[in-house]
């Protein structure tokens, strides 16, 4: 373990670092718009209006509920006071709702249907990347380009074609939702049974797309060991194929994990738009309905939320890979 | 240099990909040729109009005729009268009233309708069947005999003196006409969305529009990556250190958040296609500028780069004439897969209702958004929403092919 504490260490620091980057940047971005978002909202709410004194006691109002009439690092320390007792503001949309309320319950349909669906497209994409290295010749040819065509159908598109095709057409899945629209969230076994059924859909479609892109990864590292020196070493001194096999694809498995942390974020996003087409309850699909409401409290705590979802995913891969990697701690002993 | 083209124009993937991206560009220049005009016109009342040929019915019953007397006329036309369900239906009530359809194939037209003609009896109460099931099916039934039976139909034209109706023809059913000679057909091979605009002129349009994004998002990203890369490469110490602290903090914070926290400040009204490509490319530099960095650092102490030093040359000098040509080829590559990754997040951009303003240009994202939007893909539309997923997954699937070849022929060992 010892080796190991300067390298969390570290880690720890940076994931501190680049939470407190992402939330200043959460703040500010949307303020130092050259558009004021209040004005936004107000004009937006008063369309049509034509007393021009109402409209600016809403914009008033509106100021006084977002503080923006306040100094912006007062804002900022009063920002960052409501965080630390868990108060991301009240939503517009759904008035008097807490947005962590509203946030409390979606997060975890994301994460349940995210984080198996990410991790069962890696693992698959990884096999089959390996299995196209090693056997090659027909093999690569036919799946090489498959998967890259797959790859590239992106994730909302993926997510229709699989909507239409099962659920519209062959009606073995629903349509839409997370579970029956007739059910009230229980721990009965009838609900339980409906979240399964609709999960399959949006579970697949991001499992099919991140396939793609990690097959193709892997493929190029396994590749790239099969043809290193230590490999054909190992072939002169007659060590079976099997076992060499077994060292090649745990050495090119190492940068796919490293992967897996940089493109956790792109895989989240893309996943996320993929919840859309589904109306699954989860926080792409808030996100899209406080676009469409304008609820501009709700959208500025989802992207914090999904901000922070991701700086933990990568954060838990890295401490992942020092347990898989031996070398991350002879580099932190020396 | 040219050693290399002409190498990388020989390797298969590349070809492919070229090939099909140069598809692509083609139909975007000259599509817009043959078939001018304002891509966003809504030239359908009512939404979804079904891909295929449209002939005016006004038109053609003006048109010259010609009385072709063909052997199955009657039954295909009969047969366009029956829907799925109303087969069903029929062998329904043979099947209640307990008539013997042992083997019958409800999509053969023909036998359905005589076993119909046969059997059926509007008397019948068959059990179970209430008033309004035997209203339908006497109402089926009379559709049924008035489409065998075919009688002519009379056109008429009101006098505007004296207001009265006056036939004028009529229409019999074996009149045809030759669809040369009617003055209004038109092809519609997308058919309509739900604006009523033309689906191809408008996908090629937008394809066009998305490839523009792509390009504009990728120059901005490839140049930002490329210079805070070479910088921090080239002249390391505190220069890099800042550099790579905000690169490092800018590849885990994700750049999608940061698009929709931007694109949601800007506001609708000013959120044109250019605005949301510099966007794109403002917030996807990262991965350019980090391999950049870490080429130019193998890079420079290299002896040609010394030597240049030496000879005093400047900075920019040394990073043009010495750095750039080596690292040419990632940065080629890295902008191909900006470009696609910049349509992909102009896309998605669009889904969540945070695409560029609407009224100006159609781009693939809007397309989908709109398709989304008006539940193309549940009330069977594909036309509406299938040809823009399948233009994005080719324009990324060529570049990306591209890439793959590219890369194959700067790094050899990925071939074998």
């Amino acid at each position: 373990m010892k080796g190991y504490r300067k390298y969390f260490t570290k880690k720890i620091v940076w994931f501190m670092v680049t939470f407190a980057a992402a939330l200043v940047l959460n703040f500010f971005l949307p303020r130092l718009m050259p558009a004021d978002p209040v004005a936004a909202i107000t004009g937006r709410l008063a369309s049509g209006m034509t007393d021009a004194t109402a409209v600016s006691r809403i914009y008033k109002q509106y100021q006084a509920e977002f503080g923006t009439d306040k100094p912006l690092m007062q804002q900022f320390f009063t920002f960052l006071g409501n965080l630390t007792r868990g108060d991301l503001g009240t939503s517009f949309s759904q008035y008097p709702r807490k947005v962590t309320d509203i946030l409390g319950s979606a997060i975890w349909w994301t994460v349940f249907l995210q984080l198996p669906a990410i991790l069962v497209g890696w693992l698959l994409g990884n096999v089959l990347g390996a299995l196209a290295a090693y056997i090659r010749k027909g093999f690569d040819k036919v799946l090489l380009p498959l998967t890259l065509f797959l790859s590239n159908i992106p994730a909302f598109g993926m997510a229709v074609i699989l909507l239409v095709v099962f659920a519209v057409n062959l009606k073995w899945a629903p349509i839409s939702g997370g579970y029956a629209f007739d059910m009230i969230p229980n721990a009965s076994f009838d609900f339980m049974r409906s979240v399964i059924q609709h999960y399959h859909l949006p579970f697949w479609s991001i499992v099919l797309i991140s396939i793609g892109g990690q097959a193709i990864g892997m493929r190029s590292m396994s590749i790239y060991e099969l043809n290193a020196d230590y490999v054909k070493y190992a072939r002169f001194l007659g060590i079976k194929d099997r076992k060499i096999v077994r060292y090649v694809f745990r050495n090119a498995m190492l940068p796919q994990v490293t992967g897996l942390a940089l493109s956790i974020g792109t895989m989240i996003g893309g996943a996320l738009v993929a919840e859309i087409i589904f109306n699954y309850p989860g926080l792409g699909t808030t996100m899209y309905r406080a676009v469409t409401m304008a609820d501009y409290p709700l959208i500025s705590a989802t992207t914090l939320i999904i901000t922070v979802m991701v700086l933990l995913s990568a954060f838990l891969l890295d401490i992942l890979y020092a347990f898989i990697d031996p070398r991350v701690k002879a580099a932190q002993i020396n | 240099m040219k050693h290399k083209i002409r190498k990388i124009f020989r390797s298969p993937l590349f070809l492919v990909g070229f090939g099909i991206f140069m598809l692509m560009l083609l139909m975007v220049l000259i599509y817009p040729l043959i078939n001018p005009g304002n891509p966003l016109q809504s030239i359908g009342l009512g939404n979804f109009a079904r891909p295929g040929t449209y002939v005016s019915l006004y038109d053609s019953v003006g048109s010259q005729r010609s009385v072709l007397r063909l052997p199955e006329a009657d039954s295909k036309r009969v047969a366009s009268l029956l829907g799925q369900e109303d087969r069903v239906k029929m062998a329904y009530w043979l099947d209640v009233t307990g008539k013997d359809i042992e083997g019958l194939n409800i999509n053969d037209t023909e036998a359905l309708l005589s076993a119909w003609k046969t059997h059926y009896d509007g008397k019948e109460r068959p059990a179970g069947m209430t008033k309004a099931d035997r209203n339908f099916y006497e109402r089926l039934n009379k559709r049924l005999v008035a489409a065998s039976n075919a009688p002519a139909l009379s056109l008429s034209e009101t006098d505007p003196a004296s207001g009265e109706t006056v036939e004028k023809g009529s229409i019999g059913k074996d009149d045809y006409v030759n669809i040369s000679a009617v003055a209004n057909v038109k092809t519609l091979p997308l058919g309509t969305d739900n604006f009523g605009r033309d689906v191809l002129k408008e996908l090629v349009s937008a394809a066009g529009t998305s490839l523009v994004i792509g390009l504009i998002a990728g120059t901005v990203a490839t140049l930002i990556g490329l210079w805070l890369g070479l910088l921090a490469g080239y002249l390391g110490g505190w220069v890099d250190d800042v550099i790579m602290f905000f690169t490092n903090i800018f590849t885990v914070i994700p750049g999608f958040v940061l698009l929709i926290l931007i694109s949601y400040s800007i506001g609708q009204d000013q959120r044109g296609a250019t605005t949301v490509a510099v966007v794109i490319g403002l917030t996807s530099w990262v991965w350019t500028a980090r391999s950049v960095r870490s080429q130019v650092i193998s890079l420079r102490n290299r002896d040609h780069v010394n030597l240049s030093k030496l000879s005093g040359h400047s900075v920019l000098r040394i990073i043009w004439r010495d750095i750039l040509p080596y690292i040419l080829s990632y940065v080629i590559m890295a902008f191909i897969l900006q470009v696609s990754s910049g349509i992909l997040a102009e896309a998605q951009l669009s889904l969540l209702g945070l695409g560029p303003k609407t009224t100006e240009v159609p781009t693939l994202g809007l397309m989908m958004n709109w398709a989304m939007l008006y539940s193309a893909h549940l009330n069977g539309s594909w036309w509406a929403y299938f040809p823009v997923i399948m233009v994005i997954a080719l324009i990324s699937f060529s570049l990306n092919l591209m890439n793959t070849g590219l890369d194959q022929v700067f790094n050899p060992q990925l071939r074998s």
